[in-house]
């Protein structure tokens, strides 16, 4: 049988769901005997790669280059999953939605600065108006909330999904 | 004719990150940039909210090293409380802080940057990751992967979660150490000593394959900054900042975490979403510093435990004083290691740390605070101003990485002008320039905050400026 393909991916969060994916401790030797793991921060593939069975989601979708990529990887996944909060209610990230962009850079990059005040535009993507939950963009398979979502409820979601179920997270989830 | 490339992202770091290396016609490098490309603005959309929320709000800037921010966001909320917390209470944060340091710099060193060490800088990238490393190498894998846990279950029984605990509150902390916990902790600290040795003894024994890039992987004389105590011991948790110079004389003492002004100022960079902090008496960009686990071991006098001394003592014996080479990062984090073991073990022998008098009370009594502790990746500060309510008026965050942006873009320069040839491009040259920012263990989630996340990407731009090509490590 042929090793499922696995991608993470990090949007707009602090990384907090990966550390929890880490946090399996030495359930990724068993994770890694089923699934290829073939894009993520953990493995040196710069390209969202094709044919990918199942794509965890960290992060809301904030900037030019998130919405470039997710749109990416909806195109070449055949199951995402939101992972935390982030992903799911855009969360910590949305925060910012209330202050216009504009303010929001000036506020760090001109009044925050002793030296070469100036909002930084070159070779760095433009942010959208609002730090946006994946849903809102493209269509996500399977939610699951958290910040982060335990360890536990994790490894569950990645079992199920390996032999083909669809996970059911009653009672193993909650927001926060 | 001339090229520009680009490596994005940088892969294996904790962040997003992108590399543009400039060539000049003859295919050798003549410019690179280092980009950080998100911005979240914690700085301003945390203005009106209660400085008490501050620490669990701030803890979301990073998930790899939640409880550094936690820290320092609580000694702000301290001195905004003007309150000196309880002895034990100290002593619990400081011990939070250690399982910390153990489990960040064992993901550091075993996920992200032994798949280079171990596998190679030209390996194949497909299983230059921890994957590949548990194939050929599983042993010291197992031992990254529980060394790991050990950090993260003591961050777990102290304060009941693993990533964004609430256990650290302005005063102190929520809850005592249970005696049973204690005694769980101290059973597992040999094996974890026992792994962190043998990986040091591998280490130090690898070392000589790595000439090369010790020599040129941003290898420069700079200044360090890192805290110390009264003695100019290696602290983590609390004491001074100090500021070595190349020679290794004292350039400056922030004695009082609220004069950290007079001494660091903060750029804006037109490439990047993370801005350059510079030492102010040198000015910009003169006034380039590093820290982190290098700077920490040439600011201190020394760890203040036997065996993370002993460590030290050869270390110096072996690369000076002052060790200038950003590759020595890895050998320095592996020390601290063993420090933070052995310091959380002095910790644990106390029987004050039992005690259940954890938390001070108080409201506002002061209208601004600082608070500075050492990140994994070096010196982390939070500074908040509030109104006579509590409500948040203005903050800043300067994160460990952003010390080291100057620093990081020099060392990218020296290690492309060393290794990247544009005409006969090879993916491992590409890779020791990402690894030299592994080196670092930049925790862009953090230095991101305000600036961005950092993808890593390499691409060959001609000197107009068009992309030629772009090179990626499955490609």
């Amino acid at each position: 049988m042929s090793k499922i393909k696995l991608a993470t991916v990090w949007l707009d969060g602090c990384s907090g769901c990966h550390m929890s994916l880490l946090d399996i401790d030495e359930g990724i030797v068993a994770v890694a005997r089923k699934a290829d793991l073939v894009y993520g921060p953990l493995v040196d593939t710069q390209q969202f790669p094709e044919g990918v069975d199942v794509t965890l989601v960290e992060g809301a979708v904030s900037s030019q280059e998130d919405l470039k990529l997710i749109q990416t990887i909806r195109k070449r996944s055949r199951m995402i999953v939101a992972l935390g909060d982030c992903a799911v209610t855009s969360n910590v990230p949305a925060m910012r939605n209330m202050v216009p962009v504009k303010k929001l850079l000036e506020r760090v990059y001109v009044e925050g600065v002793q030296e070469k005040p100036g909002i930084p535009s070159e070779g760095v993507p433009t942010l959208l108006k609002n730090a946006l939950p994946v849903h809102e963009v493209v269509k996500v398979d399977l939610h699951v909330p958290g910040c982060p979502p335990k360890p536990e409820a994790i490894m569950y979601v990645i079992s199920e999904l390996l032999e083909g179920r669809k996970p059911d997270l009653t009672s193993k989830v909650k927001f926060g | 004719m001339a090229k520009k490339l680009v490596i994005h992202p940088v892969t294996r770091i904790e962040g997003h990150a992108k590399i543009t290396i400039q060539l000049d016609d003859s295919g050798n490098v003549a410019g690179t940039q280092f980009h950080v490309t998100q911005v979240r603005g914690f700085e301003k959309f945390t203005e009106g909210r209660p400085f008490y929320e501050m620490p669990s709000i701030t803890a979301r800037i990073c998930g790899i090293c939640p409880v550094s921010h936690l820290l320092a966001s609580v000694k702000a909320c301290d001195a905004i409380m003007a309150v000196q917390i309880p002895e034990t209470a100290s002593m619990l944060r400081e011990l939070l802080h250690c399982g910390q340091i153990v489990q960040s710099h064992a993901l550091s060193f075993f996920h992200l940057s032994a798949p280079d060490l171990l596998l190679g800088m030209d390996s194949d990238p497909a299983h230059r990751n921890i994957i590949g490393l548990l194939e050929k190498h599983p042993d010291l894998a197992k031992d990254g992967i529980a060394l790991r846990k050990f950090g993260q279950q003591v961050i777990e029984r102290l304060a009941g979660e693993r990533v964004h605990p609430s256990w650290t509150v302005p005063g102190g902390v929520n809850s005592p150490l249970a005696a049973e916990m204690r005694e769980k902790i101290r059973s597992e600290l040999p094996i974890a000593k026992a792994i962190t040795r043998r990986t040091l003894k591998h280490f130090k024994g690898i070392l000589d394959h790595f000439a090369e890039e010790i020599e040129h992987f941003g290898t420069f004389p700079s200044m360090h900054a890192g805290l110390v105590d009264s003695r100019g011991r290696l602290q983590l948790y609390d004491g001074f900042v100090r500021f070595r110079d190349a020679e290794g004389n004292v350039a400056g003492d922030i004695e009082r975490p609220r004069d950290y002004q007079k001494f660091i100022g903060e750029a804006s960079v037109p490439w990047s979403y993370l801005k350059a902090p510079y030492f102010k008496p040198l000015g910009y960009p003169q006034g380039i510093y590093r820290v982190g686990p290098l700077a920490r071991l040439n600011v201190a006098e020394s760890c203040g435990t036997p065996e993370a001394d002993a460590e030290l003592q050869e270390y110096r014996e072996r690369f000076g004083r002052i060790a200038q080479s950003t590759f020595l990062f890895h050998y320095a984090r592996l020390i601290e290691t063993v420090y933070a073991l052995e310091r959380m073990e002095a910790l644990l022998d106390d029987e004050a740390i039992l005690d259940t008098h954890v938390r001070a009370t108080a409201g506002v009594n002061a209208l601004e605070g600082v608070g500075i502790a050492e990140a994994p990746r070096g010196i982390l500060i939070h500074h908040y101003k509030v109104d006579d309510k509590g409500a948040i008026k203005w903050v800043n965050l300067i994160i460990a990485t952003g010390h080291n942006n100057l620093a990081i873009g020099r060392s990218i320069d020296q290690a492309s002008r060393h290794f990247v040839r544009g005409n006969k491009l090879q993916e491992g040259m590409l890779n020791r320039v990402s690894a030299v920012v592994r080196a670092y263990d930049p925790c862009l989630s953090c230095s991101t905050h305000a600036q961005g996340i950092v993808p890593m990407q390499i691409e060959l731009v001609s000197p107009d400026g068009t992309v030629l090509d772009s090179l990626s490590s499955d490609s």
